[in-house]
């Protein structure tokens, strides 16, 4: 194995393709091209890969949403997580530990019925469980019907479970880097060339350079690169805070959420607690932990498990994540300006998206159309008021 | 982050007694043509820095108010009345006031 995952360049000139963003979908998407025999591209990022939602995300898959132009999206992204250690021959200890949903009120639990029959139809394995049921999977799981908020029911979601973020963004990195594509660190795009309607190119701190086609892939801080290029985005930037506890020995074998009480849980193969909660109320761009989200998940976290009552953090952290209206992204060309492409709007549930999203994005920049699977995630549907409702199935995280 | 906002009735309150409310955008005139309406519901500047955005003070007086905020820092914020944002908003966007 070579010392370095990918090698330092100079900056060329120009290049075929421009991708400012180094984080899992810039990656992916550098490959995926390169793959495809694109390989004049750059990848752009301002710090170092892996920077942003990449690196901080809790690493939870699965592709039981709720609409079919979700649904077909997800689970093509969950069939290539499913082969991509062996094609990127990187241990990505992905571990299909199957999924819960949990339902606490009679319309959680009808939304999440909705999902059940919608996934069946589609051929995604996600069916319903009753608490009897749940607490056979999680023995320690409280299904006392005088908690504050009952378990009436699960979506469980046997595909459904958890990877190694950062081997996903280093081996796809190292992927494109192997197949030709140049990944610049310490890179930032500070202006984007428009000319007559077309896109000219970048300015970066280490020069300008040329590119017929430039695509934005920088999640949490989309709105203000696509600014650079005169776009408006409908994102909002929220943090979203997780944490991590110390080591114990293994009891969780699945992947717990619950949108009622705002919280997902994990167990790493380390014995670690991987948790998150909801998103910061209000758009911030900053990555501050607080002290209101350990209290919030603490308190939530114990209805649920009470086991947990002497559990120890080790660490918190937020990151940026980029919500839209729909709470489904745009992969997509903008029409008023040729050559000029947004990939954003992951929201709080991207990092699942990665493979699909590179693989798609890829295949819209090389044959110059966008594929049927990621046309609903058109830029121009919030013009034409077509949204993809996804927040019933995306709304906490995970 | 956590901050203290000011309420304009109320005073300095911890955050978590608001609700963050949207950006404050300029709304259409009512007879205005579609885009403009799509615009305004879907389309957000999201500045990374000084913008104006509503709250509304929940647990406390449930009056709604502009707040001026920086986004990266949660400081440099003045609150005030709907009313009040034509003297406000000029003067508050002109570089440096
Ligand atoms: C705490 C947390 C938990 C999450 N949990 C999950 C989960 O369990 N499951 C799931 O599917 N998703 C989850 N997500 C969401 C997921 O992490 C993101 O949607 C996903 O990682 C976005 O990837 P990206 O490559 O689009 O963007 P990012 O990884 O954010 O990368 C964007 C990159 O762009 C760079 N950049 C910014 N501006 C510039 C510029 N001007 N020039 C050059 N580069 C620039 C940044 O430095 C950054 O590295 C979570 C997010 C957070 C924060
Ligand atoms: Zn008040």
């Amino acid at each position: 194995m070579a010392k370095q995952m990918w090698r330092t360049y100079d900056l060329k000139k120009t290049y075929d393709i421009v991708i400012i963003g180094g984080g899992a979908h810039g990656l992916a998407t550098a490959y995926y091209l390169a793959k495809m025999g694109v390989k004049n591209v750059a990848v752009l990022e301002a710090r170092y890969p892996g920077y942003g939602g990449s690196g901080r995300n809790t690493a939870i898959l699965r592709s039981n949403y709720r609409t079919e132009e979700g649904i077909k999206f997800y689970d093509q992204s969950l069939g290539l997580y499913e082969n991509l250690s062996t094609e990127l021959n990187y241990n990505l200890m992905f571990s299909q530990q199957g999924h819960f949903t949990l339902g606490h009120t009679e319309s959680s639990t009808s939304g999440l019925v909705t999902r059940a029959e919608n996934n069946k139809a589609l051929g995604v394995n996600s069916f319903m469980l009753t608490p009897q049921e749940i607490k056979k999977k999680l023995p320690e799981i409280n299904i006392s019907s005088h908690a504050r908020y009952p378990i009436l029911g699960a979506l469980y979601h046997p595909p459904g479970g958890i990877i190694r973020h950062d081997a996903v963004v280093w081996a796809y990195g190292r992927g494109a880097d192997k197949g030709g594509v140049e990944i610049h660190n310490l890179t930032e795009v500070q202006d984007i060339l428009v000319k007559n309607g077309k896109v000219e190119g970048v300015k970066t701190n280490r020069g300008t350079i040329y590119a017929k086609k430039v695509i934005s892939v920088v999640a949490g801080w989309s709105s203000e690169v696509c600014r650079l290029a005169g776009v408006k985005l409908p994102f909002v930037t929220h943090p979203l805070q997780a944490l991590v506890t110390e080591s114990y020995k293994p009891w969780l074998h699945h992947v717990v959420v619950s949108s009622t009480l705002h919280i997902y849980l994990s167990q790493t193969d380390r014995g670690e607690l991987v948790c998150g909660d909801g998103i910061d109320g209000y758009p911030h761009y900053g990555m501050r932990s607080t002290l209101g989200f350990m209290e919030a998940f603490s308190a939530h976290v114990l209805e649920l498990f009470p086991i947990l009552h002497n559990v120890k953090v080790q660490r918190q952290w937020a990151g940026l994540c980029d919500m839209t209206p729909d709470y489904s992204p745009i992969i997509s060309p903008i029409d008023e300006i040729e050559g000029f492409y947004v990939n954003g709007g992951w929201g709080t549930y991207g990092f699942k998206a990665s493979p699909a999203s590179g693989f798609n994005t890829a295949k819209m920049l090389a044959e110059g159309k966008v594929p049927d699977m990621i046309k609903p995630f058109s830029y121009n549907r919030f013009g034409e008021n077509r949204l993809v409702g996804e927040k019933a199935a995306a709304s906490v995280s995970s | 982050m956590s901050f203290m906002l000011r309420c304009p009735n109320c005073g300095d309150r911890h955050v978590a007694e608001f609700s963050f409310r949207g950006e404050y955008l300029q709304r259409p005139q009512q007879e205005d043509e579609f885009a403009s309406w799509a615009d305004y519901v879907y389309m957000k500047e999201n500045v990374q820095g000084k913008h104006f955005e509503w709250w509304y003070h929940g647990s406390g007086c449930q009056r709604w108010f502009l707040a001026e905020r920086d986004t990266t820092d949660n400081t440099t914020q003045t609150t005030f009345w709907f009313d009040d944002r034509p003297r406000l908003i000029n003067r508050e966007s002109e570089p440096d006031a």
